[in-house]
């Protein structure tokens, strides 16, 4: 489903990205692991192209997306994003953040999204919040709507860019709880994340970065029972 | 020695006994009042005022138009860029823009526009206009900028990754966020404005500050033309402030809704 060669990127005199190559296919749920600095973030943002990679391929869904002439706005549309920081839309109610983009893109119309956003809402347990602006929320509520706006445009692949790492300890669990639903209902996703027993219960591969590559890609229960580069194991050491 | 009219009725007012206050407290009253007479009442000079406050308020209002006009379109040049993150040829013209007006004096501008640029164009209101408008644009695209950068980065990257175009993702995320921002600091710009046009009186316009400047020197009676003309600009500008500020606690109140 996404194919990424030789991946490069450079910040300035920064190289942060080294030639990663992978492939994804669907249905993986595919966890990215490593220290900081690694350029798991960049490498997750590289595959919908918020960051632009200075050299390689990035392909998905057979069309290199990297290249001249490709429309950015509609390859995006089938690529779902969780940030960090949520980043809800501040000025609008949760309804309208979660129906922004598919009524403004023409995909439905605004009765059509309404219901979809109600529905996504019911599954994370947060319908009665749709009036309410982000502000009033809790981190963990925040994310499962950021969760639901991606969902809402209906993608084939999520991106999760350390989605627990900015919330309160009490609340990474309601949020690890809708991506392990999301993952059962078979979507493709990739998970970059500091959660170590996620990654081992949800994902059908781990990968390890460090310095700008991937150093080691195994299933789960091998690459947590038996690591073999060094690095990855000093690393699981500290973590784990 | 220079004489401060009022300052020496005081001081005559100081010199003399407690016996005769009460006459010359009445005197002193008569006095005051002869000069705000002078100033304000014969031969009706407070429509000269009025006229004048109506010409400042005029060439204050509509520059604030154009300089919100020009400001907000310079910004969006300002903040272009190419796909690989360069500023586009448009920012280098916004740039030089911003650089001229800031780096030149007011008056000089509304001199050369006067003098040079619309030297045959008679109406000074519209030179004027046109002048402090093409001025405040520059400090309104600061502003603008300004506002737009604070808005969160997280906010246009959630946009974008959602499939919404550059366009979309401003108009719809973007600058409603960016507008709150910029109202505080684009109600100082425009008080500031309203009070640079007291130099308009360069190019024969006959704004408040001019008519004020006339009228003390035909009467030769400086106090109560000046302190008038300045108490007139300050009520102004603090019905301004109450205002801006009533605005901009409505705006805040939806934050937290």
């Amino acid at each position: 489903m996404i194919t990424v060669k030789n991946l490069h990127k450079s910040f300035g005199e920064n190289q942060v990205l080294c030639g990663v190559n992978y492939h994804i296919n669907p249905g993986e749920k595919i966890v990215v692991v490593g220290p900081s600095g690694s350029g798991k973030s960049t490498f997750l943002r590289c595959l919908n192209l918020l960051e632009y990679p200075t050299e390689g391929e990035i392909w998905f869904d057979g069309q290199l997306i990297n290249g001249d002439k490709v429309n950015l706005n509609e390859v995006r549309r089938h690529m779902g994003m969780v940030f960090q920081h949520f980043n809800l839309f501040n000025n609008l109610t949760i309804m309208d953040n979660i129906i922004l983009a598919p009524t403004k893109l023409k995909i439905m119309s605004k009765e059509e999204a309404k219901e979809t956003a109600l529905t996504l809402l019911k599954r994370v347990g947060l319908e009665q919040k749709a009036d309410a602006f982000p502000g009033s929320l809790s981190g963990g509520q925040k994310q499962r709507i950021a969760i639901v706006r991606s969902l809402a445009m209906n993608p084939k692949v999520m991106l999760f860019d350390e989605p627990t790492s900015a919330l309160d300890p009490e609340m990474v669990g309601e949020v690890l709880e809708v991506m392990k639903e999301l993952a059962e209902s078979g979507m493709t996703m990739v998970v970059v994340t500091h959660e170590m027993g996620f990654a081992r219960e949800v994902g059908t591969k781990v990968v390890f970065m460090d310095g700008g590559n991937i150093v080691e890609e195994n299933t789960p229960a091998e690459f947590f029972a038996n690591p073999q580069a060094p690095r990855l194991k000093e690393f699981l050491s500290k973590v784990l | 020695m220079c004489h401060y009219p009022l300052f020496d009725t005081i001081k005559r007012y100081m010199r003399i006994t407690n016996d005769e206050k009460g006459i010359c407290g009445m005197k002193w009253f008569a006095d005051v009042w002869q000069k705000i007479n002078i100033a304000f009442i014969e031969q009706d000079r407070w429509k000269l005022y009025l006229k004048g406050l109506g010409v400042t308020l005029e060439v204050a209002f509509f520059a604030a138009i154009i300089g919100i006009i020009i400001g907000t379109i310079v910004a969006f040049m300002k903040l272009s860029t190419k796909k690989n993150g360069k500023p586009t040829i448009f920012a280098g013209i916004a740039n030089v823009y911003i650089d001229i007006i800031r780096g030149t004096p007011s008056v000089l501008q509304v001199l050369i526009m006067w003098f040079i640029i619309f030297a045959s164009c008679k109406n000074g209101i519209l030179v004027a206009c046109i002048s402090f408008g093409v001025n405040s644009g520059a400090y309104v695209a600061e502003i603008v900028r300004a506002g737009i950068l604070a808005v969160d980065k997280g906010q246009t990257e959630a946009g974008r990754s959602l499939g919404l175009s550059n366009l979309q993702t401003m108009r719809y995320i973007v600058v409603p966020q960016a507008f709150k921002n910029v109202l505080p600091p684009l109600g100082n710009e425009f008080i500031v404005l309203l009070k640079e046009t007291a130099i308009v009186g360069y190019v024969a316009l006959d704004d408040l500050t001019r008519v004020a400047n006339q009228i003390s020197s035909r009467t030769y009676e400086a106090f109560m033309p000046l302190i008038g003309a300045a108490i007139i600009y300050f009520v102004i500008i603090k019905i301004l402030t109450i205002l801006l500020a009533k605005l901009e606690r409505r705006l805040r109140k939806s934050d937290n809704r």
